[in-house]
Formats: structure tokens, sequence, C-alpha cells
């Protein structure tokens, strides 16, 4: 009994109230020695008692006790709750009034997003900071997961900064697709938005950058990856550089005929991407062609075929 | 477009692709995808093939229409590129034959007046590779189609109705597949 007066003290002065031990004990003694009430019920009722008379909200002094496991952002599973260690990497416009804040949360191995609802009553939090995040909810929604911080969730601010990684994920299959926004294009000096027909959705008619990018979808026979390539990779694999790209466009007057070089030279092939996952996108950081296969498989798979 | 996936381009032999003769979309909404179901329970919107051009030919009339052929180590695909498949009409005006050839495409069927079921290929993309390209493709759909074939005995809905349908020879398909790997070991 003394144990878990203590327990119940301690609990107490983690949100700032210390409560005479002893008051505690007198209080359990009663209940369950003199009224014979179960342990867990006798704690129960004397936690409550202590919480109306302190004025503290309930779901405050739960949430500590919380289960809630300690998980790295790549390891969310849908329905689950969890505690979450994180850095703000963007917050988003709010969408909806319920909503308070809503954004991307990264940690180590990834980044997902996040909702804090209104009814939660937290304080805000800042971009480019870290935070512990407890007990919060996974869910599914669009085929993506993402979080929920709610009434019963708390955020801690950390004093760390949480590195974001990105797990770095490979992909092999091959490039069935390059989606259009991809080639020589020109992005916004503001804000670095690739434009389309010369105007930026934030800016308006600006003079773009020109810069080059690959939208090109991987397809290996049994799911399809969409990876976005940046002007190193598309240099490096198309051999094309930048200014290539542009005097290859300035002669033709036309910026199509860098996408459609590009198209010609890869689509069809098979790759190697490896990257972080961002959305539903593979940030690509390397891409290498295949050039021949694996001929062991060519035997495993002959044997294969033989048993069927 | 909320919920709007893209579709996997599925790997598959010529020979299964020309005994497959059952379409069926998801649905009833006009809009919703047409798909091709193969004996070996590929539910197919979309298809990748790596092969030789063989033949081609323009048998258009007022606007160009280009047939051709792609073989891979089972048989042969037909493709027809016309005015709304510019980029792949492009490229067959222009190649030679033979060449290696990808194609990314959707698949068609036409009845004949007999009720024979075709099966053809309408390009999405068409372009000239290697033929390392090509033989990474035999495997590749060798790959995918033992992994189908092992999964007829499962109960997903495709292997279902792929049995039903078309009472499969599953040893019929993989001496396909053995001949096309075995193919490869020839040339090298």
């Amino acid at each position: 009994m003394k144990e878990l007066a203590h327990e119940i003290s301690a609990r107490f002065s983690e949100l700032g109230v210390e409560i005479p031990i002893g008051e505690i004990e007198e209080r359990l003694d009663k209940m369950i020695n003199k009224f014979k009430v179960p342990k867990d019920e006798a704690r129960r009722s004397v936690v409550n008692y202590f919480l109306k008379s302190y004025n503290i909200k309930r779901n405050e002094f739960y949430t500590g006790q919380s289960e809630s496991p300690l998980i790295n952002i790549s390891d969310v599973d849908d329905g689950k709750w969890a505690n979450i260690r994180g850095k703000i990497v963007q917050l988003w416009d709010n969408t909806h009034e319920s909503i308070s804040q809503v954004g991307l949360i990264g940690d180590e191995t990834g980044t997902i997003k996040f909702t804090i609802w209104e009814s939660a009553g937290l304080p805000q939090v800042d971009e480019g900071k870290s935070y512990f995040l407890k007990n919060i909810v996974v869910n599914e929604w669009n085929g993506k997961f993402q979080i929920n911080v709610n009434k019963s969730s708390s955020i801690e601010s950390l004093d760390e900064d949480i590195e974001v990684g990105n797990a770095t994920v490979e992909f092999k299959g091959a490039m069935v697709d390059i989606q259009s926004g991809s080639g020589l294009i020109k992005r916004c000096p503001e804000c670095n938005r690739a434009l389309t027909k010369g105007a930026c959705m934030e800016h308006g008619k600006v003079d773009g950058v020109y810069d080059l990018r690959i939208k090109a979808v991987m397809d290996d026979g049994s799911s399809i990856q969409d990876a976005i390539l940046k002007k190193e990779q598309v240099e490096e694999i198309t051999g094309t550089t930048l200014e290539n790209a542009i005097a290859m466009a300035a002669d033709a007057l036309d910026q199509g005929v860098v996408l459609e070089k590009m198209k010609d030279s890869l689509e069809g092939r098979y790759y190697l991407v490896t990257g972080s996952r961002v959305d539903r996108y593979l940030i690509v950081e390397s891409i290498s062609p295949i050039f021949e296969y694996d001929s062991s498989e060519l035997d495993e798979l002959i044997a294969a075929a033989e048993v069927i | 477009m909320a919920g709007y996936t893209r579709e996997v381009a599925r790997r598959i032999f010529a020979q299964e692709f020309r005994e497959s003769n059952l379409t069926f979309k998801d649905g009833d909404d006009q809009y919703a995808p047409q798909y091709l179901l193969t004996p070996t329970g590929a539910k197919v919107n979309r298809v990748f093939i790596v092969g030789t051009l063989i033949e081609k030919e323009d048998i258009g009339t007022d606007s160009e229409y280009w047939r051709g052929r792609v073989t891979d180590p089972t048989g042969s695909f037909l493709i027809y590129a016309g005015q709304y498949q510019p980029e792949a009409a492009q490229v067959l005006a222009e190649c030679e034959t033979p060449a290696f050839v990808a194609v990314v495409g959707k698949p068609s069927t036409y009845t004949t007046n007999e009720g024979d079921v075709l099966t053809s290929v309408r390009p999405e993309s068409l372009h000239v590779v290697d033929g390392e390209t090509r033989d990474m493709w035999v495997i590749e759909t060798a790959r995918c189609t033992l992994d189908r074939l092992r999964s007829l005995e499962d109960l997903s809905p495709n292997a279902q109705r792929a049995k039903e349908y078309y009472d499969p020879d599953v040893k019929h398909y993989s001496s396909m597949v053995s001949q096309a790997l075995k193919s490869l070991k020839e040339t090298y």
C-alpha cells in the first residue's frame, strides 16, 4: 500500500501538485482495509478525489501513464497509439477551423503528416523545432499514414535538434513513363516553384530560372514508384548538362525537345534508384542503369520452372 | 482524382497474352478501367514489353496507322499506333527493323466475325533499346509469370476467376517460361 501511495504521489508531483503522502495513505487505508475495496478501485477512487480537489483534468493525469510505445516514424501502423520524437519539418496552411495546425514532422527514419486538432487545446508548435509527441494516434487517409494529436495527447518541446533522416529506399524496375513537368523547366526566382506557362502559382508572371528535373514512373511489374530526379541526377544519367539543354531548346525554339530526348534515352530501360521517400515520391539521390541480369537468377528460375 | 493510382504495367509473355480473351471492367462507370485477365491470373490494364520489332507496316488509309510485330521467346505481340499515339507512331515510322523495342501500352481486344478474340497492344510509349534490356525483361517476365502460377492455388479473386474461366494447364505455362529462359542460355 505504501508503494501505491508513493506512486500516486509521484505522479501528482510530476503535474506540479504536492500531496502529503500521509493523506494519500490514509485514504487508501480507509478504502482497502476498512471498506474492503479492491486495490485498483481504491487507487482510482483516491486519484479521482485528488484530481477533483486540485482541479486537474483527468486526461492530463492519465496521459503520462500512457502505455503508448515510443516508435520511429517509419514504423507507424494504422490505428495504433504511439509516442513520437520528431522535428517539425513544415507547417502547412490550415484548411479547417477544427484543425489547429497541420504539417510534416520528421525523425531519423522519415517524415509523416501530422494534424493537431483544435480540440486538443495544445500550444502551437514552431517549424524547425523538435518535440516529443505523446499519445498520438495513427490513421490512414488516402492510402497514407498520418498522425493525429488529439485531446488525450501532449506535446513537450525538446532542446535537442533531431536530424530528419530519410530512410533510404531502393527501387529496381523499368522506367515506364516520364511525366509532363519534366525536362527543361523554369522555376520561380522567389519561391523555387516550377512555373506553369511562365507563371508562378504564388508570384504570377516572373522571369523564371532554368532547371532540369525528371518526374519518372518506375515499375517492377508488381508495384509502381514515382521518382523525382533533380538536376544533378538528370545531368548524370542523360549526359546532358543544363547548359546543353538550354542550347538545345534555343536551337529548336522549343523546350519540349529536351523532354523528348530524355524520354527516348531513358524510357523502357531498367534502373536502380535509391533515395528518400517523401509522400508518394522517391527523391532520387542516385540512379544507375542496370546493364545485365544476374546469371545465377536465370539458373534459379529455370530450376523453379521445372518444379511447378 | 482522389484515390487514383496508376496501373502497374504487367509482364506477360506473348504466348500467354495471345491466349487471353477475358476482358472486364471494375464497376459500371463508363470511365472504369478495362482489364484483360490472363490464364495465369494477371489482371492487366497496362503492359510492359521488351522484344524485337520484326515487321512494321503503315496500314492507315487517310492518316498514318502503324502496325508492328514485336516478338519475345514465346511468340509475338501486335502493336497498333495511330494518330492518338503520336510518339509511338513516330518511332515506328522512323525506326529500322529488326530492332529491340520497349513498349508500354494498354491491352486491347478485337473479336472477329468467327468469334475469336485477338489481343493487341496500344502503345503509350515505344522506344528502341538494347539487347541487354530485352534479356532482363525475359528474366523479369519469367519471374512474374512463375509467381502468378504459384499463386494460382491461392484464393485471390484474380486467380479464382482465371481458374474458373480458363482452367489453365499449369505445365503448359511453366514449360513456356522454361523455354523462354533457356533461350537466353543459348545466346550466351
